[in-house]
C-alpha cells in the first residue's frame, strides 16, 4: 500500500512534466502555424509552468466549483458527516471537507491536493438512493482515492487537460485569421514553412492524446480504489449493491463535464457501454472500467 | 588514505540508515498508541450519550424501568472500569442493553416519529461504527508496527531499544456477533 502511494506521488510529477512538454509542444505548433517562432515557445513554457503551478494549489477549488458544489451543512447532512468520520478512523485520515452537488443523478467524487486538504463531494442523488451502508461504501472509495492520492494525479489532469484542449482550439482558430497579420497577398506563393503542416496536425491531435492519457491514468485508480474501499469497510457487499444501484441507474450527471468525468466514482456521461462502430475507439476514452467489470473484481474478494 | 574516506562514508551511511530505522519504528508505535486512545475516545462519546436518551425514552415509555435501569447500570460500570478485560465486558453490556431498548421502541411508535430520539439513535449507531473502526484501525497499526520490529534488521535493534510487540484487540465471543446496534 504504500508503496503504490509511493508510486502514485512520482506519478503525478511525470504527469506534470509530461503535460508540461505536450503543452510546449502545443505552442512552439502555435507558433509555427501563426508565425512568431520562439515566441509562442517562450509563452507556451511561461504559460504550462504558471498552469501547473496553479493547479498544484488550485485545483480542488476549480473542480468544485466547475461542479457547482456547496459545502454540506453537519446539522443537515449528520449521517453523511457520521459515516466519513467513521471512515477516518478506520483508515487514519484527517477529516476531508464534504460537499453538496444538487443533481438528481447518483455519483460521488474526491480532489485536493493531499488528505490534509482533501474534499468529498457527493450529489443529492446518491444520498436519497443509498442506503446506509451503500453510501458507506461508496465514501470509502472516495476516501481510498484520498489516502491512495489519486486526488492529486486526478486533480492535476482536470486544470491541464483543459489547458491542451483550450491551447489547441486557440491556435487552431487564429491559424484561420492569418495569425492577425492583415495582408494575405503572396500566401499562397509563401512554401517557407514546411513544418506548419506537422504544426497543424499536432494541434489536432494533442486535445486527444491529453484525453487518452487522463482516461488510462483514471482506470487503474477506479479499480484500486474499490480494493481499498473494502480494506477500508471490511465489508465488500456494501460497495458491491451500491455499484449495482449505479449500474441500474440511468440518470446522467449534469454537473459533470469532460474535464472532470474521471473524477467521479461513475462514469458520468451517457453513451457509456454503446459498443457501436467505433467502440474499440471510444473505450480508449472511458475513464472508468466498467462498472460490470468491478462488480465481478468485488464480488472475487 | 583512500580506505580511511570509504570507511568513514560506510560508517556514516551505517549510522544514517540505523536513524531512518529508529525513526520508523518511533513513528508506528506512537501509531498504536494514538490508535488505542481514539477506542477510548469513541467508547466516551457513546457514554456521554446515553443519559440523553435515558431521558428521551423515559418521556414516552417510563414504566420501562427495568431497560433503562439496565442501560444506566451497564453505562456506569463502562465508565468506572479500570482494567481493559472489565473495560472490555462493560462494553459489550452497554452494547447489549442499547440493543435491548431500541428493540423496545418499536412499541411506541410516539417515541419512533420523536426527532431528538431519532437523532439520538442515529448517533448512537454511527458511534458504534466509529468503535468498531478504531479497534480495526488499532489492530492495522499493531500489524504494521510488530511485522516492522520483527523484520531485518530492525530486529537486531528493535528490542534493545524497548520496542516489544503489542497485542491485538481480540472481541470475546459476545461481542464478535453484535458489534453494531441493530434496528
Amino acid at each position: 500500500m504504500y508503496e503504490l502511494i509511493a508510486s502514485n506521488k512520482r506519478r503525478s510529477i511525470l504527469l506534470i512534466a509530461g503535460f508540461v512538454g505536450v503543452l510546449t509542444l502545443v505552442g512552439m505548433a502555435f507558433g509555427l502555424l501563426v508565425g512568431y517562432g520562439w515566441q509562442g515557445t517562450a509563452f507556451a513554457l511561461v504559460f504550462s509552468g504558471g498552469l501547473a503551478f496553479a493547479s498544484y494549489w488550485k485545483a480542488d477549488a476549480v473542480a468544485l466549483a466547475v461542479s457547482r458544489a456547496r459545502p454540506a451543512d453537519p446539522a443537515q447532512y449528520r449521517r453523511l458527516y457520521n459515516l466519513v468520520e467513521g471512515l477516518t478512523i478506520a483508515s487514519g485520515l484527517p477529516m476531508p471537507r464534504i460537499y453538496i452537488v444538487d443533481d438528481p443523478a447518483p455519483n460521488a467524487f474526491a480532489t485536493g491536493r493531499n488528505p490534509r486538504h482533501a474534499a468529498i463531494a457527493v450529489t443529492t442523488g446518491l444520498l436519497e438512493k443509498m442506503n446506509r451502508v451503500e453510501l458507506e461504501g461508496v465514501l470509502a472509495h472516495e476516501l481510498s482515492h484520498v489516502k491512495n492520492y489519486d486526488i492529486l494525479v486526478s486533480t492535476i489532469a482536470v486544470t491541464l487537460v483543459g489547458a491542451v484542449a483550450l491551447l489547441s482550439d486557440l491556435a487552431f482558430r487564429t491559424m484561420f485569421w492569418n495569425g492577425g497579420r492583415v495582408s494575405r497577398e503572396g500566401d499562397r506563393e509563401n512554401h517557407n514553412n514546411p513544418l506548419a503542416i506537422f504544426g497543424l496536425l499536432f494541434v489536432m491531435l494533442a486535445p486527444v492524446v491529453a484525453w487518452a492519457m487522463q482516461a488510462a491514468i483514471s482506470r487503474r485508480r477506479e479499480s484500486l480504489a474499490d480494493a481499498s474501499a473494502v480494506q477500508m469497510t471490511r465489508y465488500p457487499p456494501g460497495l458491491v449493491s451500491a455499484l449495482e444501484k449505479l449500474l441500474a441507474d440511468t440518470t446522467v450527471t449534469h454537473s459533470a463535464s469532460k474535464a472532470t468525468a474521471h473524477l467521479w466514482i461513475e462514469q458520468p456521461m451517457s453513451g457509456v457501454g454503446d459498443r457501436g462502430r467505433f467502440g474499440g475507439f471510444n473505450q480508449l476514452f472511458d475513464t472508468h472500467p466498467p462498472l460490470e467489470e468491478r462488480i465481478a473484481a468485488l464480488r472475487e474478494l | 588514505m583512500t580506505w580511511l574516506i570509504v570507511l568513514i562514508v560506510v560508517v556514516v551511511l551505517v549510522a544514517l540508515a540505523g536513524l531512518f530505522l529508529y525513526n520508523g519504528l518511533v513513528s508506528k508505535r506512537n501509531r498504536v498508541e494514538n490508535a488505542w486512545s481514539q477506542i477510548d475516545v469513541q467508547l466516551k462519546r457513546r457514554n456521554d450519550l446515553i443519559p440523553n436518551l435515558v431521558e428521551t425514552v423515559k418521556g414516552y415509555a417510563a414504566h420501562e424501568r427495568g431497560t433503562l435501569d439496565a442501560v444506566v447500570q451497564a453505562r456506569n460500570a463502562a465508565m468506572s472500569a479500570t482494567t481493559p478485560v472489565a473495560a472490555a465486558q462493560a462494553e459489550n453490556q452497554v452494547a447489549g442493553a442499547l440493543r435491548q431498548l431500541f428493540a423496545l421502541s418499536e412499541a411506541y411508535p410516539d417515541l419512533k416519529a420523536n426527532q431528538n430520539f431519532l437523532s439520538l439513535q442515529e448517533e448512537l449507531s454511527a458511534t458504534e461504527g466509529r468503535v468498531a473502526y478504531a479497534r480495526q484501525f488499532y489492530n492495522d497499526s499493531v500489524l504494521a508496527y510488530n511485522t516492522a520490529i520483527q523484520k531485518f534488521p530492525a530486529t537486531l535493534i528493535a528490542s534493545r531499544m524497548g520496542f516489544r510487540a503489542r497485542e491485538y484487540f481480540e472481541a470475546d465471543e459476545g461481542a464478535r456477533q453484535a458489534p453494531t446496534v441493530s434496528f
